[in-house]
């Protein structure tokens, strides 16, 4: 695409981080102590979006500043391309960082940020020159490298952060809810910008976000953090079609957690008995057997309204809410729980069904997932 | 019905304060601020600046009689027998050796305020508060007590002469009392207070996050230093330069009593001029010359901080 990015060398297909059994205890005063990270292991993969999603304080910021060196670990490995980074400062990784509040030097103008890093590796004038000029146009800015990083917009700043990490074309680079302070507008089409940024410079991302729908569209993989461990590692279709356990499903959007008891195995679906004794058809996980109590998870956009009696499970509709794109049903099963439905809104309005009327809820076979722990 | 027409009375007051134009009822506001800074700082000057202008008494005072001789004894000595003027240099040469141990005072404090700034500005914010009562402290005792207390330690018989030898750096005591290093160094301790607490005021609003930022783009802990964090800090750093220049440069208890008074500063002279000498005149001008001295630096500072504002806007 142009001259700064053609020097990124090509990606071998390896791994870029290693984690292994790393923990991370914090002293908090002179008695306690806080695991912020406890005995996580991960591979990241090269040339990978990678996403670490979960709630504020479970870990994934301290993870981050492991991987770039502000924190050292309490105890296991971190490996980068192989090598043990155990005892390297920051600024000898081959790491840079894009920082939560995009922390830019308010004493230098943009061109002078984003050079920054290239003149601490004593790179010569000219080719820093022309690398700040290929980053500013990179990131949408190129003719504002004469402004003072104060008189920028949000948005700005957060493209100036960008171009800032990537111009010293780092083997990682790490994001740190980049995208939190943006309007969401902007944060729409930042999220396809950088999609787009780390497959044309082959970068290695690691992104932290709390917000889970960005981590669904940006990322190859995601790892869903919670309390210091790793829930779930995966792409993301498979974090959401197939959470390993209720938190992961409850977190990657919307679901409605049901307890049910094992029944007999029909062809490949295994029936599932509601409290209340309704029945639904899910795939059977490991060796659960009939009698079994679990809960499983049943999207609500995999639920379908109908009103012909003929099929389904009978209900009332309990509760109506208009949300544009689709609408949001609360329905009580006659035997079994009240159940969170969305239902696209095809047409203008089509359903029609309002609070009180009664409706069937279709549940293909399969469509609830047996949650395994 | 009396009570009442009380009330209306005050109401009335302050309507027709609250009706006044703004930039009037500023101006009554301000007044007793401005009288109390005309009684007791401008009429001051003014009387020195006068003063500078006429011939000497001969018990002390001042003759009321227009004279330029101050000034011009300042930098000319009149032969007894001719009167001609020769140009002499002892009273530059006071002005001089003042700049420079002033000068020297204010890179010794910055030398050594710069990092207890630093220190304290990361420590926990509870420690902080503490740190900095701490560096207040030697404010609660008189100037005159600790500069005695210097010149117990510095002594020939003194605690530093008697460690000097006690590690065997020194074989005989070193006469450190007396000398232009007992004059810097009562200066430094006198005056660091006034480094630290700017430069600590500066380091304490810099957002950490940058430093870490700066690490993370291969930065090592001198660029850090250099070029983060002293940038950064640089309103600080001049005015904690300022407010150690300017008081070393008039100081007259360091260099009288650490000194010895054969090592004069300008201050000493001023004093000498207002005492025992009986110049009230040459004392006045001498005054007002350390004041030029000192409004020029100011002025230099200033213009500087004015073009960096133009250039950040």
């Amino acid at each position: 695409m142009n001259a700064a990015l053609s020097q990124t060398p090509p990606a071998a297909v390896g791994t870029a981080i290693e984690l292994r059994s790393v923990t991370k205890v914090f002293q908090t005063g002179t008695a306690g102590s806080v695991t912020a990270l406890d005995e996580v292991s991960l591979a990241i993969r090269d040339n990978e979006f990678f996403t670490l999603l979960g709630p504020s304080g479970c870990g994934k910021t301290t993870l981050l500043r492991l991987i770039a060196g502000f924190e050292q670990v309490t105890r296991g490995d971190i490996l980068l391309f192989g090598d043990d980074v155990a005892g390297l400062p920051p600024h000898k990784r081959p790491i840079n960082t894009v920082f939560q509040h995009y922390a830019l030097f308010p004493h230098m103008t943009v061109a002078e940020n984003v050079a920054f890093g290239l003149r601490m590796l004593r790179r010569n004038k000219a080719e820093i020159r022309r690398t700040v000029e290929t980053m500013l146009t990179l990131v949408k800015m190129p003719d504002l490298g004469e402004r003072k990083s104060s008189q920028l917009s949000g948005g700005q700043q957060q493209r100036v952060a960008l171009a800032r990490a990537l111009a010293n074309h780092p083997r990682v680079l790490l994001l740190d809810e980049p995208l939190s302070a943006l309007d969401l507008k902007l944060r729409q089409e930042m999220r396809l910008e950088l999609k787009t940024l780390q497959r044309e410079t082959g970068i290695t991302f690691i992104f932290v976000t709390h917000d889970q729908e960005e981590a669904l569209t940006m990322s190859d993989r995601i790892a869903v953090l919670q309390a210091g461990r790793i829930q779930q590692v995966g792409t993301p279709d498979a974090i959401y079609e197939h959470p390993a356990n209720p938190f992961v499903a409850n977190f990657m959007g919307e679901t409605n957690l049901l307890s049910a008891v094992l029944g007999t195995v029909e062809r490949d679906m295994i029936r599932c008995q509601l409290e209340g004794g309704a029945e639904v058809l899910a795939r059977p996980v490991g060796t659960k057997a009939a009698g079994c109590r679990v809960t499983l998870s049943l999207r609500p956009e995999r639920i379908v309204l109908t009103a012909d009696p003929g099929s389904g499970l009978a209900g009332r509709i309990t509760d109506c809410l208009y949300r544009g794109t689709d609408t949001s049903y609360r329905v009580k099963l006659e035997r079994g729980p009240e159940l969170q439905v969305y239902e696209q809104n095809v047409a203008d309005h089509s359903h029609g069904m309002s609070v009180g009327d009664s409706v069937r809820a279709l549940i293909a076979p399969g469509a609830a997932r047996i949650l395994v722990g | 019905m009396a009570e009442r027409r009380d009330v209306v009375d005050q109401a009335t007051w302050v309507d027709r304060f609250s009706s006044l134009p703004a930039a009037r009822r500023s101006l009554i506001l301000l007044s007793p601020a401005f009288a109390l800074i005309g009684a007791f700082g401008l009429a001051p000057l003014g009387l020195i600046l006068v003063y500078s202008f006429l011939v000497p008494g001969t018990y002390g005072g001042v003759v009321w009689e227009l004279s330029f001789g101050a000034y011009i004894q300042f930098l000319f000595e009149r032969d007894i027998f001719d009167g001609t003027l020769t140009f002499h240099l002892s009273y530059l040469q006071i002005g001089a050796r003042s700049v420079i141990l002033a000068g020297l005072a204010v890179v010794g404090c910055l030398l050594i305020g710069f990092p207890t700034a630093y220190f304290i500005a990361t420590r926990p914010p509870g420690l902080r508060n503490v740190l900095i009562f701490l560096v207040t402290v030697p404010f609660w005792t008189n100037l005159l007590v600790r500069t005695f207390s210097m010149m117990l330690i510095l002594r020939d018989q003194g605690p530093l002469n008697s460690i000097l030898m006690g590690i065997g750096i020194a074989e005989k005591p070193l006469s450190l009392l007396y000398t232009d290093f007992a004059i810097g160094l009562g200066l430094l301790y006198s005056f660091l207070p006034f480094m630290v607490l700017p430069i600590y005021a500066s380091l304490e609003r810099i957002d950490f996050r940058l430093v870490e930022a700066a690490y993370d783009l291969y930065a090592n802990r001198w660029r850090v230093l250099q070029r983060i964090l002293i940038p950064l800090s640089l309103p600080g750093i001049a005015g904690g330069c300022f407010l150690v220049f300017i008081p070393s440069l008039s100081s007259f208890l360091a260099p009288d009593l650490l000194g010895g008074g054969k090592h004069l500063m300008i201050g000493n002279l001023i004093a000498q001029q207002f005492g025992t000498a009986r110049n009230w005149p040459f004392g006045a001008a001498a005054a007002m010359i350390l004041l030029s001295l000192v409004l020029i630096a100011l002025m230099i500072y200033a213009r500087q901080v004015a073009r960096r504002e133009r250039n950040v806007a």
